[in-house]
């Protein structure tokens, strides 16, 4: 089993990020489930939202407590929230920042992680550029299929085809598509 | 049809393949996702001559539903939490009419404190009501049993209430199978309400009954729901005919047979107790799970059936009576008596604590060295409910206490800005 655990904000589509993946995993036949952990939905609280992605049915329905592959979408919450708690020793990590790694302050779970396991993506100002407001959950689930081979990204595609329609859906699976090109690993 | 969708979704396609005619309901978190899943369907077009009643309050929904029931539609409702108590006078009189109402409650707790995650605290609440209560597991039993509750209700002439976790499941997306509209058409015959206000042949519903009757119009309310006993088994075989799943019915075993400990519990937590108690029979200990699925009825002889040999029975439950202890574990015990299990009463994930596969381990293990206390109070800290407990004993006016014990576990910014 995959474990996948999202963090960010209050409007930024945290829980839209997950759907998006459960469906993008059930279009490669994986089984799969999204479950949010909403509080009061606030735009600015910190929101945690999860995923798990399996060949076999998937029973349980805890929160994920040791993730395979974290997405922070706002690296303000290292600052409030502990978003590393419980990340597997040969986890993934996707954070949305325009800086670099090394500026982020988090060597110590960098130097845990196997080598390119840590990537950043401006996720924030690609979707500025491509849709014109700052929701990052679909230009990260772009840099997710970069950063490892769980899901790819023609299965993204479809998810954002199923959550929207029209122009959105194709502003959105560009700006995916960019992020996939521009993610790079640390 | 498989569908990675959101349970309120499978929920709302489903009541929408029964044909209501008539959904009048009041959004309240978690269940709001369901009813207006179901009004955007309906305004498309795609539910017939459905009207979707807006209303002023839950109240008024089950107001509603009553009387398009009482005029021979098929009606849905949904509701949760503080939103089933404001309806709660309507609620006993739907049952008390004889009315098949269905309705959805998306399981959340009552506050205060305010809280709006998962307990059953709401259903729980309405235990006493006369309503049928089905208790489902995951999404695809939620989409079942729907469309299974419709073709119950209008057999017994009752409501039915199906309690699914709210969050958990009406929140979850997940794989599930949506039957064809020809599979539904086929299990849900048309409705032949056997309660109908009819101005050919006037009836009084709601009679004011006095003392020479009034009992026994509730033995027969009580006989009602015992006969609901054998329909739903029926509907679940029925159901697995057409659509080829076991979905409903009184209870379910998973390998509970001959074991010495038997853990007894509702809803979606069944999912993640399964491989904890796989993993405990692998090491040797003889323990399995019973998940009841009609809550009401009580599945009283089945439930003493499956555990004539049980030595111990966990309840696990997410509800609590203040003042004594678990609802469900009471009910069991009442069902079991005369039996040798002994019977612990294990209260959890109250008000949306997560249920974790770790303490549901911890849990049992106490549970079959007999080390539970009664009740026991699953993941809670009792330091902190000491230290609040030292505070009130000290001080002159200590203020809530809810405030406090927010402020003691680290949250204090959020006591003051929900």
């Amino acid at each position: 089993m995959f474990e996948i655990r999202i963090h960010g904000r209050g409007g930024q589509g945290v829980v839209t990020a997950a759907e998006m993946l459960s469906i993008a995993a059930f279009e490669e036949g994986k089984h799969s489930q999204a479950i949010p952990s909403f509080g009061s939905e606030r735009m600015g609280a910190p929101v945690v939202a999860y995923v798990r992605i399996d060949d076999e049915p998937i029973e349980l329905c805890e929160p994920v407590m040791s993730p395979d592959l974290l997405i922070i979408q706002d690296p303000t919450l290292f600052h409030s929230v502990d978003v590393f708690s419980g990340l597997a020793a040969d986890g993934f990590v996707l954070i949305n920042t325009s800086r670099e790694v090394e500026e982020l302050h988090i060597e110590e779970v960098v130097q845990r992680l196997p080598e390119h396991h840590v990537a950043t993506v401006a996720a924030t100002e690609l979707a500025m550029r491509h849709l014109g407001r700052p929701t990052p959950n679909t230009v990260l689930l772009g840099a997710l299929t970069a950063l490892t081979d769980v899901i790819h990204l023609s299965s993204v595609v479809k998810a954002i085809n199923d959550k929207f329609s029209g122009e959105v859906a194709e502003r959105n699976v560009s700006a995916a598509q960019s992020a996939h090109d521009e993610a790079h690993a640390a | 049809m498989l569908q990675q969708i959101e349970g309120s979704a499978a929920v709302a396609k489903a009541v929408a393949m029964c044909r209501p005619e008539v959904i009048a309901a009041y959004p309240i978190t978690p269940q709001t996702h369901i009813v207006e899943g179901l009004g955007e369907m309906v305004k498309r077009g795609d539910v017939g001559a459905c009207q979707f009643m807006n209303v002023e309050s839950e109240f008024g929904a089950m107001s509603t539903c009553i009387g398009s029931a009482a005029a021979g539609a098929r009606t849905y409702t949904a509701t949760s939490s503080q939103g089933m108590l404001f309806m709660m006078e309507a609620v006993y009189n739907a049952s008390g009419m004889g009315l098949p109402i269905v309705m959805t409650v998306g399981n959340r707790a009552i506050g205060p404190p305010i809280n709006i995650w998962n307990d059953w605290s709401d259903s729980m609440s309405a235990r006493d009501a006369a309503w049928i209560q089905l208790f489902v597991e995951d999404n695809q039993q939620a989409l079942d049993v729907h469309i299974q509750a419709f073709r119950l209700a209008e057999a017994a002439s009752l409501p039915v209430m199906v309690c699914m976790d709210g969050f958990i499941l009406t929140h979850a997306y997940t794989r599930v199978d949506v039957p064809k509209q020809e599979q539904v058409d086929q299990f849900l015959p048309e409705f032949q309400p056997r309660q109908v206000l009819d101005p050919e042949a006037p009836v009084t519903m709601g009679a004011m009954v006095g003392p020479e009757a009034f009992a026994e119009v509730r033995f027969l309310a009580h006989y009602k729901q015992l006969e609901a006993l054998d329909l739903i088994p029926e509907q679940a075989a029925a159901f697995r005919e057409i659509f080829g799943r076991d979905s409903g019915g009184l209870l379910k075993s998973f390998e509970a047979e001959g074991k010495k400990t038997v853990v007894v519990t509702m809803g979606s937590v069944i999912g993640s107790m399964k491989s904890v108690l796989a993993d405990m029979r692998a090491e040797g200990t003889s323990i399995g799970a019973l998940a009841i699925r009609s809550y009401r009825p009580f599945p009283s002889e089945a439930l003493r059936a499956a555990l004539a040999d049980a030595e111990r029975v966990i309840v696990f439950e997410k509800s609590l009576a203040v003042g004594i202890g678990g609802i469900l574990a009471g009910d069991v015990r009442m069902a079991l008596g005369g039996l040798p299990a002994r019977v612990y009463s294990v209260i959890g994930g109250l008000g949306g604590r997560p249920i974790t596969q770790d303490n549901l381990r911890r849990m049992f293990d106490k549970g079959v060295r007999d080390e539970l206390e009664e009740p026991h109070f699953h993941d809670i800290s009792m330091d902190v409910i000491r230290r609040e407990l030292e505070r009130l004993k000290t001080m002159q006016r200590p203020g809530p206490s809810a405030e406090s014990i927010l402020r003691d576990v680290g949250l204090a910014d959020t006591a003051r800005t929900i």
